[in-house]
């Protein structure tokens, strides 16, 4: 469970880093007081376009608007034209861009788990969308439609989400961000890398706590269920353990023997949970590969591993304290 | 002549049940020698499996004297009772008490582990299990043996350990007459082949005819030593 928690959490922060890697752009204006992660209004003056690529060094600038639409996807609205100067464009899977004002363009992921091809329709924000073009993953957004018509639909006629910034230079962009942010008071300016950098656990509000809820939660539940498994295994074992204090063994023995035991049950039980891990990733990406992203996090291994161990070693303690005490005539009489 | 294996004089246990006090032996004297097969009778409640707990080192006695092979039960310590069962005594019980997921062989390698005397076999221990006639099963779970079987090897588990005394408690209870009679020869071989002190507890007349004398109890004492 944690494993699959945390790689999920990971998952989606690196999908998103990447499909920002992709837009390639050097340099992100976002407007004051906008969270790194989500932006769910437009009050960028789509003006500012046209002032941004007056400024020394910035080849080009694209506008974009984004709006959530369920859950955690988000329609992209942007300019493809401009798009695919800025970033090289979308790589059509199949169809091809937008030429009507309901035509819609997917992700593969997006169409596989919604099951669409070209010519489906999609209802999004009380409208009926056409899917036109279905592109490889991994780029900007899993939906886009045309700029304008996202900012009619969201009454925001003439204002962005968003400007990704193309410097002539990649030297220059420390520049180009010193000169944005002298020029746009207020405005949120950052390189792309510093701007990826940012997209981690520890800058997204509130998940760094989620994760540690979570794990808490995990380690409590997991305790629980070792403690009463250890305590129902220990009961059931009475009569074994009478057989083996009958014939010599000593508390210390039937402790031992408890112990390793569960020291066996908690790494093999690891390694079923690092198994289910990758079992959860397939059925992720499987059934809802639009929606979701699970990593596989290697480095939570001996931490998970740990969390076991330490519960089912507290878990076994008290019933392996308790058979090793036991009385051996009452043990042998247990049936 | 040497001194008796099992020298036990006025024994009593009184077990608290509830609030009330059970006194299960009453003052028991008896005096066992060097491999003797001492048959013990008498109904239930009289105090048998009391006395075989007690001369097993499985529980305590209130007052009394109990020195088995030298020593002196009544005056040692759980953990000394312990250490006594390891080699001092072997237990053969109605029921068996076969650890179901070992096979027989690792049964009776865990007797000699828990001892201290590890895993390997002891290559006279060969020609025992021959005579018990089970060298041939002993790979098998003991669900895949027959009551017989189980039962010997469990005769096999109590001896590996050389014991100087093996306690059976109805060894034969819950097996029909022809593999109470393997067992039953299987005890007597081991008295008269490897002279092994037998106390064998029974209900049953014809199998307490296999003891060199009979020993009845009644009501927590011994009311005829044989």
């Amino acid at each position: 469970m944690i494993l699959t928690i945390v790689g999920i959490s990971r998952g989606m922060l690196v999908d998103s880093q990447r499909r920002m890697r992709a837009v390639g752009a050097d340099v992100l204006v976002r407007p004051p007081g906008s969270s790194v992660i989500s932006l769910s209004s437009a009050p960028i003056p789509e003006k500012m376009i046209q002032f941004i690529e007056r400024q020394p060094h910035v080849s080009m600038a694209v506008g974009a608007v984004n709006q959530p639409v369920g859950g955690v996807t988000v329609v992209t609205g942007i300019d493809v034209a401009r798009f695919t100067q800025l970033s090289g464009g979308f790589r059509y899977l199949k169809g091809g861009p937008p030429r009507q004002p309901n035509d819609l363009l997917v992700d593969r992921y997006y169409a596989q788990q919604n099951k669409l091809s070209i010519g489906s329709t999609v209802s999004l924000m009380n409208r009926r969308w056409c899917v036109c073009g279905i592109f490889e993953e991994g780029k900007l957004a899993r939906l886009v439609i045309p700029i304008q018509i996202l900012q009619d639909l969201t009454s925001n006629p003439g204002k962005l989400s968003q400007i990704f910034v193309k410097v002539d230079n990649p030297a220059n962009t420390d520049a180009v961000v010193d000169e944005l942010k002298s020029q746009l008071k207020g405005y949120l300016i950052y390189s792309l890398e510093e701007f990826v950098s940012l997209i981690s656990m520890d800058h997204v509000p509130g998940l760094a706590e989620f994760i540690g809820v979570i794990i808490g939660l995990s380690i409590v539940v997991g305790f629980l269920v070792v403690f009463l498994s250890m305590y129902t295994a220990v009961l059931e074992r009475t009569r074994e353990i009478g057989i083996l204090k009958a014939l010599g063994a000593s508390p210390a023995f039937i402790l031992d023997m408890l112990m390793r035991e569960t020291f066996l049950l908690a790494i093999c039980g690891s390694v079923v949970g690092i198994g289910f891990s990758f079992g959860t990733r397939w059925l992720i990406m499987t059934l809802v590969p639009g929606s979701l992203s699970q990593h596989i996090v290697p480095d939570w291994w001996p931490i998970t591993g740990a969390i076991a161990l330490a519960g089912a070693l507290l878990g076994s303690a008290y019933p392996g304290w308790r058979a090793a005490r036991q009385d051996p005539i009452e043990a042998l009489s247990y049936e | 002549m040497s001194d008796p294996i099992i020298q036990v004089r006025g024994l009593r246990k009184v077990y608290r049940v509830g609030d009330v006090d059970v006194e299960a032996l009453r003052g028991v004297n008896l005096t066992v020698e060097r491999g003797e097969l001492v048959c013990v009778v008498g109904p239930s409640g009289s105090g048998k499996s009391t006395l075989f707990h007690i001369l097993g080192g499985l529980t305590s006695a209130t007052s009394g004297e109990v020195i088995v092979d030298g020593r002196d039960l009544s005056k040692i310590s759980d953990a000394e009772r312990t250490e006594m069962r390891k080699r001092l005594v072997g237990f053969v019980f109605q029921k068996y008490n076969l650890l179901p997921t070992l096979s027989a062989a690792d049964n009776i390698a865990i007797a000699r582990h828990i001892a201290g005397r590890g895993l390997t076999e002891d290559p006279k221990f060969r020609e025992v299990l021959q005579l018990l006639g089970i060298g041939h099963r002993l790979h098998h779970k003991p669900r895949a043996l027959s009551g017989g079987e189980q039962q010997r090897v469990a005769i096999a588990r109590a001896i590996v350990n050389h014991p100087a005394i093996l306690l059976a408690d109805e060894p034969t209870g819950n097996l029909d007459s022809k593999n109470s009679e393997a067992v039953l020869g299987v005890l007597r071989d081991l008295n008269e082949r490897l002279g092994q002190t037998v106390l064998m507890i029974t209900h049953d007349a014809h199998v307490a005819s296999y003891g060199h004398r009979i020993v009845h109890m009644l009501d927590g004492r011994i009311v005829e030593a044989g």
